[in-house]
């Protein structure tokens, strides 16, 4: 995306604030140039000079309304997924010292899974700000997960340890996925079908609502994100280390392991859980840009709306009409990419 | 500013136990009882200690990673725990025995991340700041390696590059132009910082070490299994074993073949080294069954 940018800045600039100026600048004009091409692009060819046309009313502009009614919604919740989920991984494996951490690697996903699945099942109709039931299970869901995988990591000692949320988190994807395989037994094929399309990841958004639904739980896992990035660098080089360059070592874990579940439990309510985002975008970004986190914090989250928004657009339309969901595109790149990367270190 | 006595770092009868919740201290966990050391500006005081002694306790109580049991630590007559973290990283740095960032950062960010305790809660670094961290590079003859990958140093260039970073945390100077003034009652402690080096690099990394304690009058406290390192580097010996101090006091008063026998089982022969002008041990044989 900015192969010319990245030999220009990676590393060899001291000066941090004139490297984060064009780290944003070279993110966000890509990015906002994704969100809005992407309703343009579909069945329907849309002319953006026509969709801003203000002399037609909204009513009787079919461009507009295509652009802000029927496509805009599915854009925006794809950046919003898509920013959430790749900072969501950055801040993972800041936390966990490990470069391949992604953000369903401590078992928010499934437990957002079995909550998805159990409101499709049991067909749940609790019902909350206009949202339907399986979002709000999902993230019940993950909100479970969250609390047990941390209760565990700070139950044996003082501290997080973060060997222990590692493997607690494990073991808890292991376990989710068979009380699914379980319950899905005795689900009939409807269920199982609308599940599995759950599980695949998709944005299939066409209102507002689920947007407005996660935005504050995504705005606040972001705004707690703004203080990280200093403690994930020290993090990195181990937590003595950082603790004897004055950072709460306890409190900086906390605060990345809460905000980064929050971010992912907001993102998975609304796409469901789009691998591989989280691991892709991080280190693109940090090919690009080097591995100083107040730099690739906010270029992730940059790139990953943009990057998912290009995917879901790709999925859209490659076999149109046939819309695939978003996570089967994610997964097809991000699979080979994981392994690469894997060789790679 | 920098006269002598203007700071010191002191622990006195400190006494600590690692434990889990709810769970009684066993006598074979690593504990220490009654354990004190000062260090003043300059000072070069090595810990000596067999494997479980707990030098490394009292290295993370010193920095205050950990909170004593009992006994009091102290910075200037200032309590450790009534400072802040970032007041306190300002004070004692800490250079560990290695470092192995999860990422690839570079040698001049490596060493600026010793800046953060200097900096306002999203402030970034200023020039003056990276002039910092330049001129610590240059104390430890790192300068050369500002842009290469940490991870791709040599043993001896990163543990340079780790105290060139700790140099930079220490450094509280903001008069710039002028001449540098040293960080007055500013301590570093060493973990072991040769152990997993080859002995050229040891050496490298000693003359370093050495040199802070001359010419910038920064306290050192030096943990190491290597006798003959804190015959040639160490003013100063604190022994432990078991958690508890068994000798200290001037090098060549504590450095005897008793003490070695008594720590280590081993006999060992204790001379003067006429070339080096200090100690030198060498390890005889085991000590023969009585």
């Amino acid at each position: 995306m900015n192969t010319t940018g990245g030999t220009t800045f990676q590393g060899r600039r001291p000066d941090i604030r004139r490297r984060l100026i064009i780290t944003m600048i070279a993110f966000g004009i890509p990015t906002v140039a994704a969100i809005v091409a992407a309703p343009l692009v579909g069945s329907t060819t849309i002319d953006l000079r026509r969709v801003l046309d203000r002399s037609v009313p909204i009513s009787e502009n079919v461009d507009a309304q295509i652009f802000f009614i029927a496509r805009l919604p599915r854009t925006l919740a794809g950046a919003l997924v898509g920013a959430s989920l790749a900072a969501a991984g950055v801040v993972f494996q800041g936390l966990l010292r490990n470069p391949l951490a992604t953000p369903f690697t401590l078992g928010i996903s499934s437990g957002a899974a079995l909550g998805a699945m159990l409101a499709i099942t049991f067909d749940w109709t609790i019902g909350f700000a206009g949202l339907s039931a399986v979002p709000i299970a999902s993230f019940a869901g993950s909100v479970g997960a969250v609390a047990i995988v941390y209760a565990l990591s700070v139950a044996r000692q003082r501290g997080l340890s973060t060997s222990v949320l590692l493997l607690a988190g494990v073991t808890l994807n292991a376990f989710f996925s068979a009380l699914i395989l379980f319950v899905q037994y005795f689900a009939d094929f409807a269920e199982t079908f609308r599940t599995l399309r759950w599980l695949m990841g998709d944005l299939d958004v066409s209102s507002f609502q689920p947007i407005v639904a996660a935005l504050p739980l995504a705005l606040g896992a972001f705004g707690l994100f703004a203080t990280l990035p200093r403690a994930l660098n020290l993090l990195s080089l181990g937590p003595d280390s950082a603790g004897t360059r004055g950072i709460d070592v306890t409190r900086a874990q906390r605060t990345a392991f809460f905000s980064a579940s929050l971010a992912t439990g907001a993102a998975v309510s609304v796409g469901g859980p789009i691998g591989f985002i989280g691991i892709i975008v991080p280190h693109l970004v940090r090919l690009l840009v080097g591995s100083d986190h107040r730099l690739v914090l906010p270029a992730s989250a940059l790139f990953g709306a943009a990057f998912l928004v290009a995917c879901d657009t790709l999925a859209r339309t490659v076999i149109s009409p046939v819309e695939l969901p978003v996570g089967v595109i994610t997964a097809l790149l991000g699979g080979p990419f994981f392994l690469w990367l894997l060789v790679r270190r | 500013m920098d006269s002598p006595g203007c700071a010191l770092l002191s622990a006195s009868d400190l006494s600590f136990a690692y434990g889990r919740v709810g769970r009684k201290i066993g006598p074979s966990t690593d504990t220490l009882h009654g354990v004190s050391i000062t260090c003043a500006p300059g000072d070069l005081v090595g810990l000596l200690g067999p494997n479980g002694s707990g030098k490394t306790t009292l290295l993370r109580l010193l920095t205050g990673l950990l909170r004593p049991a009992a006994g009091r630590i102290s910075i200037d007559g200032t309590p450790l725990s009534q400072l802040t973290r970032a007041a306190l990283a300002r004070r004692i740095a800490v250079v560990p025995q290695e470092t192995h960032p999860a990422f690839d950062y570079s040698v001049l960010e490596m060493v600026l991340m010793g800046r953060y305790p200097h900096l306002g809660r999203f402030a970034l670094e200023a020039p003056e700041d990276i002039a910092i961290a330049r001129a610590a590079l240059a104390a430890t003859g790192t300068d050369g390696l500002e842009d290469r990958p940490f991870t791709t140093l040599s043993g001896g260039e990163k543990q340079r590059v780790v105290i060139a970073s700790a140099l930079a945390q220490l450094e509280t100077d903001t008069n710039r132009g002028g001449a540098r003034v040293q960080p007055c009652g500013s301590f570093l402690l060493l973990d072991e910082p040769t152990a997993s080096l080859d002995l050229g690099y040891q050496i490298e990394v000693a003359s370093v070490v050495r040199r802070l304690g001359d010419e910038r009058g920064i306290g050192l406290v030096l943990s190491t299994h290597d006798l003959n390192l804190a015959a040639g580097l160490c003013r100063t010996l604190v022994v432990l074993k078991a958690g508890e101090v068994i000798a200290s006091g001037p090098t060549a008063d504590v450095l005897t073949p008793s003490l070695i026998r008594r720590l280590y089982g081993v006999d060992a022969e204790i001379a003067m080294h006429p070339r080096t002008g200090h100690l030198v041990v060498v390890p005889v044989g085991r000590e023969a069954a009585p």
